[in-house]
């Protein structure tokens, strides 16, 4: 292995962001015009009133992330930017499985799947069933293994949701972002 | 009008009122179909507003970029949706990497339109959004205040940089309650300076210190930050050497004994190869440009690294720094110039002298006195120093004319050097010496161009004659892309692939617009021709034939590095 070369691995970033329309637009250009890709894109409202949080995974070498860190947190509406690695972070996926109810019924011990697989009955109808389950990528991706035999309908993943392990909690960062700030400006 | 007292008033009278509280003194535009309501408002605000009438929206926000430069104040430029928004990409873009305070005002389809490729609908939010500091799209009139207020403080804060807001045209005409106009001083996500660490201050001041052989490189950040009188303060304390970047030029005089000259691939010999024997580098409000550094990985290698920002991002982004100082430098200068100690550094200071000497022998001389009968840029730029004193606002182009104008030039006082820097766009300087006669109207003004870039705005020679703008041209003729032609030269065995011009005669155009102007070609007339233009009243042109094939020197190759300036 030549050592010179960084090592690129996933990192998972977190972004806080005030809610605002062509934000994810700003966001994603930071990393298109550098021709990165982003493997998973979460966005949904934080836990603050009026403050968004993003979760990007990109698969990079540490030292394109922090710039890449340092050019999202310039940008306007954005309040905070974290880099984590997987070690650092608990992260899962959620999925949906739509499969024939008729087959489904006759064929499959939906018992053995559920406990199996830890996945949840969403919906029963007599055309279809939809199962539900939460987890990291090979845990989703066997269920897919699974079903795909009896005729899998429709899949969907989730982006991929992060908590950072030793985070003292945004709420209290922000608190403290948004006090020290006011009288730094002019 | 009282805070409380709620009226009705249109979307347009609403810009008009935050352009008013924002003190705006001139805005350079073109009106059309999306942004005529904005122009209605405008005829009853002429008392408090004036307005520049460009002859295309590129030379308006060139105009804009021009007058905040000189001025130090916000630029503000009016447009319609559709192909005037369009022209002003390149000066978005320009704006965006010269950290340029302006903000644009375009005109859009009404609100129901917007996605059905009305006529004139453009998506200018989507593509500017990469070149500017901020955007953002109005479509209902009650949020032309607040989002006026913001447009303006993200513009002129902390870093500055181009703000874009696109107002629909229901938006401009709807009668909405104004209950007056609030400039905006915070926003909940935007910290426009870090905090000043000390202990970071502490850490630098004993690096500096400690060194044998500091150098300070700055650029534009020190005018930006306004902290050129701090600036002086501290290079003067620490005895210093001090050099510059395109845009930094003139925060000090070009004279002062601790000045030793420019930056970068067409900079000074001295501050170029030293930078490579420094035992420390302070960089202040610059951002490590690859015109400036030249190859990344011998860089400075030797020397420890004081980076002076107030972009975070800035920080580490190209040369990673020993000890960062986050913030405005019109704070952390004076921070750090109580810690430092008073020093000379005389032998130190010696190298960069013989150095200069060096480039005097192998490149300048030659370049003010000529051997041949052909004119050299940088005579023509000496010359005109005869006149100016180093008192004018210097507007260069972009190309050779630019670079012997900034080698050459003397410059007094801070913004004095009016020029595309990061973008190098050509067809700048004509437009920004419009803007640049506004933003600094007691002073003159100077526009130094190429054959090739004055054709590229060449239409404000509209704008000029209308107003009768006292503006100085000289167009540097050589007859080529002059610098794309240096490259063929030196690097593609002198195949001129598309780089020489069957020019129009410059003088008559002008004449066509009622611009007085010249024509020399002999060193003889020179002199008498440059009395003239500056004791002419009004605009005027003068085209100078210089030689077609000179080369501008010392220059780092492209990918070399910087001790590898080559004076020939
Ligand atoms: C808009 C734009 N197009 C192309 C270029 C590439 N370019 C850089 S310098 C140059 C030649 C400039 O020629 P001229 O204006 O005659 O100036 P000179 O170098 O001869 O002084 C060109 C084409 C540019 N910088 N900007």
């Amino acid at each position: 292995m030549n050592l010179e070369t960084p090592l690129k691995q996933e990192y998972n970033i977190t972004v806080y962001t005030e809610n605002h329309v062509g934000l994810l637009h700003r966001i994603c250009i930071v990393f298109s015009r550098r021709k990165i890709n982003i493997e998973s894109l979460n966005t949904s409202p934080s836990e603050v009133a009026g403050i968004h949080r993003f979760n990007i995974l990109i698969f990079e070498t540490e030292e394109v992330i922090r710039k890449l860190c340092r050019h999202l947190e310039k940008l306007t509406e954005v309040l905070k930017v974290y880099y984590h690695t997987n070690e650092d972070i608990v992260w899962q996926e959620l999925a949906m499985y739509k499969v024939p109810t008729s087959v489904i019924a006759e064929q499959v011990s939906v018992e053995r799947l559920l406990r199996c697989y830890g996945a949840r009955v969403v919906v029963i109808r007599k055309d279809y069933t939809i199962f539900e389950t939460t987890g990291q990528r090979e845990e989703t991706d066997k269920l897919i293994t699974v079903l795909q035999p009896y005729g899998l309908i429709e899949f969907v993943r989730s982006a991929r949701v992060v908590v950072i392990k030793d985070s003292e909690g945004f709420n209290h960062k922000l608190r403290q972002f948004e006090r020290t700030a006011v009288g730094e400006e002019s | 009008m009282d805070q409380k007292e709620i009226k009705k008033i249109s979307g347009s009278v609403a810009i008009m009122e935050a352009l008013v509280a924002e003190e705006t003194e001139i805005i350079f535009g073109m009106p059309g179909g999306a942004n005529i309501a904005m122009y209605d408002a405008l005829y009853d605000y002429s008392q408090q507003l004036k307005h520049i009438l460009v002859r295309h929206e590129q030379g308006g926000i060139h105009a804009a970029q021009g007058y905040a430069r000189a001025s130090g104040k916000v630029g503000v430029v009016f447009v319609t949706s559709g192909p005037g928004t369009t022209n002003l990409v390149t000066g978005i873009a320009d704006a965006m990497i010269d950290s340029t305070p302006v903000v644009c005002i375009t005109g859009q389809v009404a609100a129901h339109l917007l996605g059905s490729d009305a006529f004139q609908e453009t998506d200018i939010i989507n593509i500017s959004t990469p070149i500017t500091k901020w955007n953002y799209q109005i479509t209902d009139a009650s949020e032309i205040p607040s989002v006026l207020a913001k447009a303006f403080y993200i513009a002129r804060s902390g870093r500055p940089g181009p703000v874009l807001i696109d107002i629909t045209k229901n938006a401009q005409v709807q009668f909405f309650d104004y209950c007056g106009y609030e400039k905006c001083n915070h926003i909940r996500s935007y910290r426009p300076k870090p905090i000043v660490r000390e202990q970071y201050i502490q850490q630098a001041a004993e690096l500096i210190n400690r060194a044998q052989k500091p150098l300070v490189i700055w650029g534009q950040g020190v005018i930006l930050g306004r902290a050129e009188q701090e600036f002086k303060t501290f290079i003067e304390k620490s005895g210093i050497p001090a050099a510059w970047t395109v845009l930094g030029a003139g925060a000090i005089p070009s004279d002062h004994q601790l000045n030793v000259g420019m930056l970068g691939m067409h900079g000074n010999y001295a501050p170029n190869v030293l930078t490579n024997d420094c035992d420390l580098l302070i960089a202040i409000g610059m951002r490590f440009d690859d015109r400036v550094t030249g190859r990344l990985d011998s860089y400075a290698k030797q020397a420890q690294v004081i980076h002076l920002d107030i972009d975070p991002a800035e920080i580490d982004k190209n040369v990673s720094t020993t000890i960062p100082v986050w913030g405005d430098c019109k704070e952390t200068l004076p921070l750090l110039t109580a810690l430092i100690d008073k020093k000379e550094h005389k032998d130190w200071r010696r190298k960069f002298q013989s150095l200069y000497k060096e480039e005097i022998d192998a490149v300048i001389h030659a370049e003010l006195n000529p051997a041949s009968d052909e004119l050299t840029m940088g005579e023509v730029v000496q010359l005109l120093n005869e006149f100016t004193k180093g008192d004018a606002i210097l507007v260069s182009d972009v190309g050779q004319n630019q670079m012997a104008t900034i080698r050459y030039s003397k410059l007094n006082h801070t913004r004095s050097n009016v020029t595309s820097g990061g973008l190098g766009t050509m067809g700048f300087a004509l437009p920004a010496a419009v803007g640049a006669k506004y933003g600094a109207p007691e002073r003159t003004v100077l526009a130094i161009i190429g054959d090739g870039g004055f054709q590229m705005n060449i239409q404000e020679l509209g704008t000029i004659m209308q107003n009768s703008l006292d503006i100085k041209i000289v167009i540097l003729n050589n007859r080529f892309l002059g610098m794309v032609r240096q490259w063929q030269e030196l690097f593609n065995d002198s195949r001129y692939s598309f780089s020489d011009m069957e020019n129009p005669d410059f003088v008559a155009l002008a004449a066509a617009y009622r611009i007085a102007g010249k024509c020399v070609s002999e060193r003889e007339h020179l002199r008498d021709a440059i009395k003239k233009m500056f004791e002419h009243k009004g605009p005027y042109l003068l085209e100078v034939m210089v030689s077609k094939e000179n080369n501008i020197f010392p220059m780092i190759p492209a990918g070399a590095a910087v001790s590898e300036i080559r004076l020939k």
